[in-house]
């Protein structure tokens, strides 16, 4: 099974990204916890290249694709155009330099790589794509 | 998407979440607490029952806050978050560096002996 949506790059697109992917997943019988991260680590993705790689210009599109090749195996991909920015290219920060540094940001950075089990990037016909992977186990 | 409400009980200052907390509205619980400092409060409760979601910017706020409120000496304590909103808190390691309470009598409890 796979899902498509399409969204322009504006903050207030975030809802719109959550509820795509709750909706997506609701067939295959993803245990609430482990949705929510999910959606939880797409939407600091989504949210984190809206800001970083497009500033937040709503004619800037970024695509989703959810994939549930086998029950349990989710691979989500983010494809847009433009600048790639690689959040494997960026230290994990401490938590005490933010506390210390009273940054708001930093924390999405950390978020996804505790939830997803693999962020990788490639280029497909002359676009960047973000692949999330994510095995749930049974409960 | 957020509603945050505000209300004062025997000098606390009580914030109240409805609905979701990111990124495009984080800048208003920030706001808010940022008012409530500037009242002079110096022990506030965040009223969490009806928050559905929060993403790293909202958590970033509370974290921002951190430092400052040792300094001032002003105290903060959560209460009735879900399960799912407990979840994200804890994979990022911010249930030790905030004070969360389960309920708003035991979060009270706290602030009273907090602010000792």
């Amino acid at each position: 099974m796979s899902y498509q949506f399409s969204i322009g790059c504006s903050l207030g697109n975030l809802k719109g990204i959550r509820e795509f992917v709750r909706t997506s997943l609701r067939a295959h019988r993803v245990p609430e916890v482990e949705m929510s991260a999910v959606v939880l680590a797409l939407d600091e993705m989504c949210s984190n290249l809206m800001i970083h790689a497009h500033h937040c210009n709503p004619n800037h599109q970024l695509g989703l694709r959810i994939e549930v090749p086998t029950e349990g195996t989710l691979i989500f991909e983010i494809i847009d155009e433009g600048n790639q920015f690689d959040i494997n290219a960026f230290a994990t920060p401490e938590l005490g330099n933010l506390i210390h540094e009273k940054r708001k940001g930093g924390l999405g950075i950390r978020l996804v790589k505790a939830i997803m089990d693999n962020v990788e990037y490639l280029q497909r016909d002359g676009k960047n794509v973000c692949r999330l992977t994510k095995t749930i186990h049974a409960s | 998407m957020v509603q945050i409400r505000r209300l004062q009980e025997e000098g606390v200052d009580i914030i109240a979440i409805i609905g979701e907390i990111d990124a495009s509205s984080s800048i208003e619980l920030d706001l808010t607490i940022a008012k409530s400092v500037g009242e002079g409060f110096h022990r506030i409760l965040v009223d969490c029952t009806a928050l559905e979601y929060i993403s790293s910017a909202g958590l970033g706020v509370f974290m921002s806050y951190i430092e400052e409120f040792k300094d001032k000496k002003i105290h903060m304590v959560l209460f009735g978050l879900k399960d799912k909103v407990a979840n994200t808190f804890s994979i990022l390691g911010l249930a030790e560096l905030l004070h969360i309470c389960p309920t708003k009598q035991e979060a009270k409890q706290l602030l009273n002996e907090l602010s000792v």
